[in-house]
């Protein structure tokens, strides 16, 4: 099962950790994980990748949600630390051309 | 290869030889030209049909019947939908009682469109779920059934789907029967056959499809093209969720392209209307335009949208904020008088649709140089990534026409996934019972087709091979049928009353030409359809032509001029009616009596020492078999509905 780490920095951006599987089963999680840090209004966010082992269409579409939520909450989401198996994914679906992922937590904003 | 695909093979290659020695010779020996307003619409009909009928040899070459396919492994995860919008709640809460006793473990979910407190609290206290629209769905393009699943899609988690209209009774054993298909990886969907039990025998509405569902599924099967028609189908989650990212972000693309562009010609006009004394307005434009030409390179070195837009916002915003500071007033006016904007990009709802009239009307306005920063703005703002247009940022099942499975099948099949269509009837389905509804139902249908045709042409598709590519389009072919029927009723009409002949003459060479090939045509029909009753459909072939050119007419209105698609839910239910509705078959009727006039007419001019006996005989066969095909239209309007029929017929059985 999928675990989240999530952890808001000095600079107010919110940075959500899924900890295992990101597919169709734990991607409403992510979700739900976005959607409760957007309403405490922390809307710029990073999706840390370094501890998922796996992501699906499923867990892509979770992404791209939250990217629409927090972008119409004015802030933005973006990603950092992918997997081999998650770029390769990015790449396969083109999704890369939208979301392009960076190295570190720090370099997202 | 069996004997019998051989000998269908075989048949095709003669259909194909017969009918272009036909179609050839007609072409270039015996059009009438001098009479060429009836000459050259008849042999485009027939170079239609011949087309017609040789896309469907091409179908029937791979013919294939798939073995039974083996039991599913345990423990796969599946959700069955039923659909349901307007329809009367005992039944829909029949077929989910039904699908709740699928033998297969799932969950079972009435995807409620219309939001019925009712409902939910029936099949709550029964264990089945119910699901509606979420908020996020609240004043944006709904997308009718394609919306509903989509919105149930984010709802729901199962690995496989089974969806079901609300008139669709499904078979305990459906699932059993068909997930073992999906042991193959690459496997994304599963048809079964639509069969509706209360049709009579005589099927006067053309409701049961047999030729479709069994043959014509079956050889699309063979190149990997079996449709997705919408209900008793199976499809993996996983294909349709990778459908949806990949269209979000082509679609994304297309529409920040489109925006660019309009977004240069706002600057360039505002730019060109700058009077003296605007030297800081002029400033501002031009650090929008470098602006803009920076998105471009951005774009083209391979950065990601979502940053780029996300960085020309905070620039334009920037340039905005500064102006306003400014002079507030004068600003304040200017985005009032385009408010309207960004409603006007979500006229249609998808991005991938952005109009393009609404854009060149944009980039026309006389937009003052404030106005065409704010504009800039907006246009870039719609189509940065978040879609705020749409509910869903991802839509699986396609929105871009009415019926919303031809185009999700044709996408999955661009993907590479495949597709199966399993011949056994497992699931009982309702068919409209009277002739208004019927109409509808067939008119919806054609007019998803043609919006495929028109907005995604199956040609065109990357990622298809060609025979996919044919059997689409097949599909689409058949649907314009109806400007073939006009030539049909027209040619034998004119040779009677005027004595115009659309062939140079009506020579042997004509019949030995013609015949072989049309008995040939019959003789395929037989041998794939082994017994099933295909008569009434190719009646409705052409005795719907005025469905079926309307349905051309309203889709390329739809797609190219914007217009309204006049569409209507099919009713679920029998519509009450006083009187029999003659009205809704006018054309037909006018067409059937044009015909018997032109017979009458055609055998005066006969006994007055006018005419020509052969080409009168042709002529008057020709007009029998109309008047036979038009027929169909009749008993349609006087069929009662099931029960009445089935009541009727008792009383007949009753008092021999």
């Amino acid at each position: 099962m999928i675990e989240f780490n999530n952890e808001t920095l000095a600079n107010g951006v919110g940075v959500i950790r899924p900890v295992g599987r990101l597919n169709m089963v734990s991607a409403p999680h992510l979700g739900a994980n976005i959607d409760a840090l957007i309403s405490d209004g922390t809307v710029r966010l990073v999706v840390d990748l370094a501890g998922t082992d796996f992501i699906d269409s499923s867990g892509l579409g979770a992404l791209i949600t939250g990217l629409k939520k927090t972008r119409q909450a004015g802030g933005d989401l973006r990603l950092a630390n992918p997997t081999a198996q998650i770029t390769a994914v990015l790449e396969m679906t083109n999704l890369n051309k939208v979301l392009q992922p960076v190295s570190s937590v720090d370099g997202a904003y | 290869m069996t004997s019998r695909q051989l000998a269908i093979r075989l048949i095709v290659l003669a259909t194909a030889i017969l009918g272009l020695n036909y179609i050839i010779w007609r072409w270039m020996v015996s059009v009438n030209w001098d009479a060429w307003w009836i000459a050259v619409p008849l042999v485009l009909a027939e170079t239609y049909s011949l087309l017609d009928s040789l896309l469907f040899g091409v179908t029937m070459w791979r013919y294939r019947q798939r073995d039974t396919p083996p039991p599913p492994p345990a423990g796969l995860t599946v959700d069955v939908f039923i659909t349901t919008y307007n329809e009367p709640l005992d039944l829909v809460m029949g077929t989910a009682r039904a699908a709740r006793n699928i033998a297969y473990p799932h969950r079972t979910w009435i995807l409620d469109d219309g939001n019925r407190a009712e409902l939910r609290a029936i099949a709550e206290a029964e264990g089945i779920g119910w699901i509606t629209r979420s908020e996020d769905w609240a004043n944006r393009p709904r997308h009718a059934k394609a919306g509903n699943l989509n919105n149930a899609l984010l709802a729901t988690d199962g690995e496989f789907m089974l969806i079901l209209d609300a008139d669709q009774v499904p078979d305990p054993r459906i699932l059993d029967h068909t997930l073992g298909y999906f042991n193959d990886r690459k496997m994304a969907l599963v048809q079964t056959p639509q069969v509706f039990v209360n049709v009579p025998p005589h099927d006067p509405l053309g409701s049961q499809a047999p030729l479709f569902y069994g043959p014509i599924q079956q050889g699309k099967d063979g190149w990997n093209a079996a449709f997705f028609c919408g209900s008793n189908a199976i499809i993996r989650r996983e294909a349709l969720m990778q459908l949806g990212v990949m269209r979000y972000v082509s679609e994304t693309e297309l529409a920040l392209n489109k925006a660019l562009r309009t977004a240069d010609k706002v600057v360039a006009k505002a730019r060109r209307q700058l009077g003296p004394g605007q030297e800081r307005l002029a400033a501002a434009l031009s650090t929008v335009a470098a602006d803009l030409r920076q998105v471009r390179r951005e774009l083209s070195e391979g950065q990601a949208i979502a940053d780029v837009t996300y960085r020309f916002q905070e620039r334009v915003d920037t340039v905005a904020r500064n102006l306003v500071a400014e002079d507030f007033a004068a600003l304040h006016a200017e985005l009032n008088s385009i408010e309207g904007l960004s409603r006007t990009i979500d006229v249609d709802g998808s991005l991938a649709v952005v109009d393009d009239v609404a854009l060149d009307r944009l980039s026309q306005r006389d937009w003052s140089p404030l106005g065409a920063v704010e504009t800039v703005r907006v246009l870039i703002d719609s189509v940065n990534a978040e879609k705020a247009g749409e509910a869903q940022a991802v839509m699986p099942l396609a929105t871009i026409s009415v019926t919303e499975d031809m185009a999700t099948c044709m996408r999955l099949h661009s993907l590479g996934w495949e597709s199966a269509y399993h011949h056994e009837k497992l699931a009982d389905g309702l068919a409209p019972e009277d002739l208004d509804s019927m109409l509808t139902q067939r008119l919806r249908w054609a007019q998803g087709t043609m919006q495929v045709m028109f907005r995604e042409n199956p040609l065109l598709q990357r990622g298809l091979g060609l025979a996919q590519r044919l059997m689409y389009l097949a599909t689409m072919w058949s649907y314009l049928a109806g400007f073939a029927a006009v030539a049909y009723i027209a040619a034998p009409v004119i040779y009677l009353i005027l004595g115009i002949l659309p062939v140079q003459s009506l020579s042997n060479e004509f019949f030995l030409r013609l015949i072989p090939f049309l008995v040939v045509n019959q003789i395929l029909f037989l041998v794939v359809g082994r017994g099933v009753k295909t008569w009434r459909g190719q009646q409705y072939s052409l005795a719907l032509f005025p469905t079926w050119i309307k349905s051309v007419t309203s889709a390329f209105g739809n797609v190219f001029l914007g217009r309204d698609l006049d569409f209507r839910v099919t009713p679920k239910t029998l519509q009450a009616r006083k009187r029999l509705p003659w009205h809704l078959v006018r054309p037909q009727l006018i067409a059937m009596a044009v015909l018997v006039l032109a017979a009458v007419v055609g055998a005066i001019r006969l006994l007055l020492g006018q005419g020509d006996l052969l080409g009168s005989s042709v002529n008057f066969v020709w007009i029998a078999f109309d008047l036979l095909i038009f027929s169909v239209v009749i008993q349609a309007v006087r069929y009662p509905g099931y029960d009445a029929w089935l009541d009727s017929t008792k009383k007949k059985e009753g008092n021999p």
